[in-house]
């Protein structure tokens, strides 16, 4: 017989150094956040991955939806003049 | 554009699942047309499937199936090797098997969490490996006799596991692909720490060689085995490589790994169990004996020497720790988060939404699955 | 080096017993957090051992009553609660034991400082599922309750100065004392009031006087090796 009570899902989020942002680990079960976070370090960062963990529980997530993808980031590629490469410069002309 | 104007109106849901539209039997109609489209294209372009795709049920099943199976093996896996945890004979093989073993509890978490991205939870999967529903690997279904054997499995076992695995690095699926990146990387010391430790006793004394050499004769025909049925009687095969789930034959991934071991056993002066294994200079390759594919059916079959342990052992612990998890549910609901954010402040300051917002856009997690 | 040998004996016996949890653990989660402890729990008992002599000769050839390690950590892991309380005993001690150490500056100041790291998170693991499971439920704060109540005895034990080291045995002990009762309480169980130690004189870890099951996980651990004389590993 199993569990009644199963654990929640979160989503591990991990610094792998200072200067560098958190990113998505992976996911663990945990019974609540402080326990999650624990779990995620033991999990995570075992040969020294990490130092910092986010973690947050999977249905607190908003994410985007694959259906709307064009509508969502199609437009922004016809911008180009967003982009450095966008603009001729002399040759010569240095710090630009 | 139209086409993808459908799957927006049509599409509701983010599983793929068959739309109550007038498709036949035979195909998906309409919308799904595109869609199966889009993936075909996506899969045949080496792009990666990730969680909210539409995909083909079949492929959602097939990958559950593998993902969920791998997962298992790793956790049934633990219990061979950590059947010789207490009796390591230094302090240093000490430390090393219960790393091994520690990583593999680790990498079925890995797995399970890249499953759950489908939307299968853990506690699904785990019931029906407890129910005898869901397989594992067949080669943690022979026991562990002596010490020898935990140098046998990491070099034989986890060496036939590397072979079958890197490939899976590349898998259409992006979670399983990340996923097995991790484990791919983590478990490079696997095999090397199994194969010095034979390697030690090859050098040790007669009884030490004795022992190795016993072992390498149990693990090897079962390690072959590990790749699983012929191509030709494999039921899966040809739809994973179509899907690039699986990216080489069960054949020819024996071959390979054949052909890494039988210089690797020289250089540790011991004999593979197979008179028939020599070089094939047309070939290029190894040739070897023929696998009894009836003892691989049976211990399939449930009547293998540990089947019964392995499956006991695992249902036992996790009956056990129902009341711990209970009781950690228990307490979370009985004490809202205030008190246990009191312990972490930084943590939450730290988290500014902006950067949030990227990491999800990045990588989508499993949240998206289970919307 | 009558104080190495006891450190690191704590260290390896309840590394040990932590090992034998792997396969068993109630949740996959706690696999991973066990084994981490137990394979700190190792590093420390490599180097200390190491201090005393071979660590393999001290760890797989000594007989039983070599051993100095206290009582308490060689307790069989019984329930998870029992092994909680065994660690949250252990590791509020061995905390305080290794602050000492470590401000001390003397021969173990620089192991010490580096392994109250790794007994802090220890400490942060047997508190967070000590809370968890005596206010729990029904069922876990019963077995919770008798987990601290079965191995009060052995605690004691903890507080007897060991040769070589500069504590202040009776502040650690008060430390100890405060500490593990807030733990208790918060965590809605009754702090135990019997003697922190057995009757009989012939003493206890620390002067080689073990438990039975001692015994016999030593059996397990040193059979091996022991067979084999002389052979490397």
């Amino acid at each position: 017989m199993s569990s009644s009570t199963d654990w929640p899902l979160w989503e591990v989020f991990v610094r792998s150094r200072r200067g560098l942002s958190h990113t998505h680990a992976g996911s663990l079960h945990a019974p609540d956040a402080e326990m999650a976070l624990r779990n995620a370090r033991d999990l995570y960062t075992r040969r020294s991955e990490g130092v910092s963990i986010w973690v947050v529980p999977s249905t607190e997530i908003t994410a985007s939806s694959p259906d709307e993808k064009d509508s969502f980031f199609e437009p922004a590629g016809d911008k180009p003049y967003r982009h450095p490469t966008f603009y001729e410069i002399p040759e010569g002309v240095k710090h630009l | 554009m139209a086409a993808v104007t459908a799957d927006q109106t049509t599409q509701g849901q983010a599983r793929g699942t068959a739309q109550a539209t007038a498709g036949g039997p035979d195909g998906p109609a309409g919308a799904d047309v595109a869609q199966q489209a889009a993936f075909d294209a996506a899969v045949a372009a080496d792009e990666r499937i990730e969680p909210r795709d539409w995909m083909p049920d079949a492929y959602r099943a097939s990958l559950v199936r593998q993902m969920a199976q791998h997962a298992h093996s790793e956790i049934i896996g633990m219990q061979p090797e950590a059947n010789w945890i207490s009796r390591a004979p230094s302090l240093r093989r000490k430390a090393i098997l219960m790393a091994k073993v520690q990583d593999e509890a680790g990498h079925g978490l890995y797995l399970y969490s890249a499953a759950e991205t489908l939307g299968t939870s853990r506690e699904e999967m785990l019931d029906k490996l407890h129910a005898g529903r869901q397989r594992y690997s067949s080669i943690f279904n022979y026991p562990t006799l002596t010490w020898a054997d935990v140098g046998a499995i990491g070099w034989l076992v986890d060496g036939a596991a590397i072979t079958n695995q890197v490939p899976l690095c590349r898998c259409s699926y992006g979670p399983y692909a990340r996923a097995m990146v991790r484990i791919c990387k983590e478990e490079s010391f696997h095999q090397r720490q199994g194969y010095e430790l034979l390697l030690t006793l090859g050098r040790g004394t007669p009884g030490q060689r004795a022992m190795a050499q016993d072992a390498v004769n149990r693990w090897w025909w079962p390690s072959l085995m590990m790749f699983g049925p012929p191509d030709d009687a494999s039921a899966h095969s040809a739809q994973s490589m179509t899907w690039k789930i699986k990216r080489h034959s069960n054949d020819e991934l024996r071959q390979r790994f054949v052909d890494i071991c039988v210089p690797q056993a020289e250089a540790l002066g011991l004999t593979l169990p197979d008179p028939d294994l020599r070089w094939n200079e047309e070939r290029g390759h190894h040739d070897f004996g023929a696998i009894d594919w009836t003892e691989f059916q049976e211990v399939l079959k449930g009547n293998g020497p540990c089947n019964e342990q392995r499956l006991t052992q695992r249902r036992r612990a996790h009956e056990e720790g129902a009341w711990v998890r209970d009781a950690a549910a228990s307490y979370a609901l009985k004490h809202p988060a205030p008190t246990r954010h009191a312990h972490a402040p930084a943590h939450i300051t730290e988290a500014p939404h902006t950067e949030m917002h990227q990491a999800e856009m990045h990588t989508p997690p499993n949240a998206e699955a289970t919307a | 080096m009558t104080a190495a040998l006891a450190l690191g004996d704590d260290a390896l016996v309840l590394s040990h017993r932590l090992g034998e949890w792997a396969g068993h653990a109630p949740v996959l989660e706690e696999e991973v957090a066990l084994a981490n402890i137990a394979l700190d729990l190792l590093g420390q008992a490599r180097v200390l051992l190491s201090l005393a002599g071979d660590e393999d000769e001290l760890a797989f050839l000594r007989e039983e009553r070599a051993f100095r390690n206290v009582q308490l950590v060689e307790q069989p892991n019984g329930d998870f609660a029992h092994t909680i309380a065994r660690q949250l005993y252990f590791s509020v001690y061995q905390r305080g034991l290794y602050e000492q150490l470590a401000a001390g500056g003397g021969d173990f100041a620089g192991l010490a400082a580096k392994a109250v790291k790794e007994v802090a998170y220890h400490q942060d693991h047997a508190t967070h599922w000590t809370l968890r499971l005596g206010d729990g439920t029904e069922e876990s704060h019963q077995r919770m309750q008798r987990g601290v109540d079965a191995l009060w005895r052995f605690t004691g034990e903890l507080f007897q100065p060991v040769e070589g080291v500069e504590i202040d045995w009776p502040s650690l002990h008060t430390d100890w004392l405060a500490t593990v009762t807030g733990v208790l309480q918060q965590a809605t169980l009754t702090v135990p009031t019997g003697p922190g130690s057995g009757a009989w004189t012939a003493g206890a870890g620390r002067q080689g006087i073990h438990t039975e099951p001692f015994g016999r996980m030593l059996a397990e651990m040193q059979h091996l090796h022991r067979s084999h004389p002389g052979a490397s590993w």
